[in-house]
C-alpha cells in the first residue's frame, strides 16, 4: 500500500471540511445566548434547558422509539421466517419474491408514503369510517412494511451460506426438523438478523417522508416534530437537538467501530485473514 | 418425507407473502386506480390533464436531479478512490466520517445547510467582516442541488468505495506491467470494474433526488419541485386522485431512467442496485 500523496491528502481534508461544516457551526450556535445563527453573543445553555422542558419534544421521542422498536421487531421475525422459507423455494419463485421485496426500495419514499395513504383512505371509505384511520397502527404498518426489505435482503446472504448437510445431520442424530432449526441453522445466520434489525431501527427512528404520508394528527414522530418545528422561521432549540442527536449517534458509531477493530485483532492472532 | 419437510419450509414465507400482497402490491394498485378515477370513483384521465400545468416543475425536478447526480459521482469518484488506497485502519475511519452524517435527520442537515448559506448566515457575515459584498445563494436552484448533493452524497461514496475496494491490487499491478500508465489502467482496469457501483450510485442519489419535498422548500424559496406538488396535493389539498396520477408519472419516469441506466452495465450485478 504505497503513501497517499499531498493531493489526494488534501482533497479528502477539503471533502470532509465541507461535510462537516453545517453541523460544527450548528453545534457551535446551539450554545448561543441569542437567538441567531450567525451572530455569537456569548455561551448559554439556555436552548437544552428550554428543550428539556419541552414536553411534545419528549413525547415525540417516546413515540419514535416505541414506533422503531414495535417494527423492528416485528419486521425481524417476519422477515427472517419469510427469508427461511423463500430459502426452500425454487429459483424462479425466489426471483419473483426478490422482486417484489425490492419494490419499496427501488421505488421514491414519497411514492410508497403515497401508495400507502391511498390503501387506509379506501379501506377507511370501505369501513364506513368517517374520520381519517391514520394514526399509531397505520405508522406501524408503514413502518414494518419498508423494514422488511432490509432485513430479508440482510438475512439472505447469510442464510444462503449455512450448510445443508448441517441440519440433515442434526436430524440424523435425532432433532426434530424444528429443533434442528433452532440448534444448527439459527445460531449461524444470528450476525445477519442483528444487523437486519439495528438497520430497520435506525430506518425507523429516521424515517420522515413515509410517516408524513401515513401518520395522522394524533401521533407524532421526532422527524415529524423537527419538520413541524422548522417550518417557523427561528429556531434556536433545533440546534441543541441536532446537537445531542449527533452526539449520541456519534458515541454508538465509536463504540460499533472500537468492536469492529477488537475483531479484527482477534483475528490477526488468530492468523486469520481474509 | 422431504416433500413435505419443504413444503412446511415454503410455508414459513406465507405471513411475509400475505403482507406483500397487501401493503406491497394493493397500495401500487391504489395509485392506479385513484389516479384514473375521480371523486366519485368513475373512470376518468381528467387528472392527468390537469398535471399537464406542471409540465415545467417535472423537468425542472429531472434536471436539478441530474445535476446533483453528476455533481455527486464527480466529487465522490476521486474520494472512493483515495479512500479505497489508505491502510485498513484509516479506511474504517473515513468511512466513519462519510456514514456520520447519514445518521442525522435529513431534515436537521438541510436545516443546517440553510443556516449557513442564508443571507445572515455565516458565509455571508464572514464575507462582510472581510470587507467583501454579499453573495446571495439561498433560493436559487444552485442552493437546492447543493442540498441535494451535501443529503445524498454518501449513498454515492459507499458502493464505488465497496467496488473499489474489491479491485485487487495484483490486477492493477499486472496492468501497469504490461505497459500501462495510470490513465492506461484507469481506463481499462479501474473504470470497467468500478461500473457496477457507479450505477448503483447514481441509482441511490438520482431517485431521493428527483423525488424530494423537503430540500426543495427549504433551499429553493417558493420553488416547487415533484415532490412538493404532490405533498401539497395530499397533505394540503386531500386531492387525492390528482396526487395519485402525480405519483404514477414520477414514478414512471424513474423507472424509464433507471432502464436507461441498467442499459449500460450487463444486469448481472443486481444484487448491487439496492
Amino acid at each position: 500500500m504505497k503513501r497517499l500523496s499531498v493531493v489526494s491528502k488534501l482533497y479528502l481534508l477539503f471533502v470532509f471540511v465541507v461535510m462537516y461544516a453545517p453541523i460544527a457551526v450548528m453545534i457551535f450556535f446551539s450554545f448561543n445566548a441569542g437567538k441567531s445563527t450567525s451572530d455569537f453573543e456569548g455561551f448559554s445553555l439556555r436552548w437544552y434547558q428550554a428543550l428539556l422542558q419541552n414536553d411534545e419534544v419528549l413525547q415525540a421521542l417516546y413515540n419514535t422509539l416505541i414506533l422503531a422498536t414495535a417494527s423492528a421487531v416485528i419486521a425481524t421475525v417476519l422477515g427472517t421466517v419469510a427469508a427461511v422459507g423463500i430459502s426452500g423455494m425454487k429459483r424462479w419463485q425466489r426471483k419473483a419474491i426478490n422482486t417484489v421485496t425490492n419494490l419499496p426500495m427501488m421505488n421514491p419514499d414519497i411514492v410508497t408514503g403515497v401508495s400507502m395513504l391511498l390503501l387506509f383512505a379506501f379501506a377507511g371509505r370501505l369501513l364506513g369510517q368517517e374520520e381519517s384511520v391514520l394514526g399509531f397502527w397505520t405508522l406501524l404498518i408503514a413502518h414494518i412494511t419498508f423494514n422488511l426489505p432490509y432485513v430479508i435482503l440482510s438475512v439472505q446472504p447469510v442464510l444462503s451460506k449455512v450448510d445443508v448437510h448441517l441440519s440433515e445431520a442434526a436430524q440424523d442424530l435425532g432433532c426434530t426438523p424444528v429443533k434442528a432449526f433452532f440448534k444448527v441453522v439459527l445460531p449461524s445466520i444470528v450476525p445477519g438478523i442483528v444487523t437486519g434489525f439495528i438497520m430497520a431501527f435506525t430506518l425507523s427512528i429516521d424515517d420522515f417522508v413515509i410517516s408524513v404520508f401515513t401518520a395522522g394528527p394524533s401521533f407524532s414522530t421526532l422527524p415529524l416534530y423537527i419538520y413541524s418545528m422548522t417550518k417557523k422561521p427561528i429556531n434556536p432549540d433545533i440546534n441543541a437537538l441536532s446537537t445531542l442527536m449527533f452526539v449520541v449517534v456519534l458515541i454508538l458509531l465509536i463504540f460499533i467501530n472500537m468492536g469492529e477493530s477488537r475483531q479484527e485483532k482477534k483475528d490477526r492472532k488468530k492468523g486469520v485473514r481474509q | 418425507m422431504t416433500k413435505r419437510k419443504g413444503f412446511m419450509q415454503r410455508l414459513l414465507a406465507a405471513p411475509y407473502l400475505v403482507w406483500a400482497a397487501l401493503f406491497i402490491i394493493v397500495p401500487l394498485i391504489m395509485v392506479i386506480y385513484y389516479a384514473f378515477t375521480d371523486k366519485n370513483g368513475a373512470f376518468t384521465f381528467d387528472n392527468f390533464s390537469q398535471i399537464a400545468a406542471f409540465t415545467h416543475t417535472f423537468t425542472l425536478s429531472i434536471w436539478l436531479g441530474a445535476v446533483a447526480t453528476v455533481i455527486c459521482l464527480v466529487i465522490a469518484y476521486p474520494l472512493a478512490y483515495i479512500m479505497s488506497r489508505m491502510k485498513p485502519r484509516h479506511q474504517r475511519f473515513a468511512m466513519m466520517l462519510v456514514m456520520l452524517p447519514m445518521w442525522i435527520n435529513l431534515i436537521l442537515r438541510t436545516y443546517a445547510l440553510m443556516n449557513i448559506v442564508a443571507d445572515t448566515g455565516i458565509i455571508n457575515t464572514m464575507l462582510s467582516f472581510v470587507g467583501l459584498p454579499p453573495v446571495h445563494m439561498i433560493n436559487t436552484q444552485g442552493a437546492v442541488v447543493a442540498g441535494m448533493v451535501y443529503n445524498f452524497i454518501p449513498y454515492m461514496i459507499m458502493p464505488i468505495y465497496n467496488v473499489m475496494t474489491r479491485i485487487d491490487p495484483p490486477v492493477l499491478e499486472a496492468s501497469r506491467d504490461l505497459g500501462g500508465n495510470f490513465f492506461q489502467t484507469f481506463r481499462r482496469v479501474i473504470f470497467p470494474l468500478s461500473l457496477p457501483g457507479i450505477v448503483s450510485g447514481i441509482t441511490m442519489v438520482f431517485v431521493p433526488s428527483v423525488s424530494t419535498f423537503y430540500i426543495s422548500t427549504k433551499l429553493g424559496g417558493t420553488m416547487a419541485l415533484v415532490g412538493d406538488i404532490i405533498e401539497f396535493t395530499f397533505i394540503g389539498e386531500t386531492n387525492y386522485n390528482v396526487g395519485a396520477s402525480m405519483s404514477l408519472i414520477l414514478m414512471a419516469m424513474i423507472l424509464l431512467c433507471m432502464l436507461v441506466m441498467n442499459r449500460f452495465t450487463d444486469g448481472d450485478e443486481e444484487g448491487l442496485i439496492v
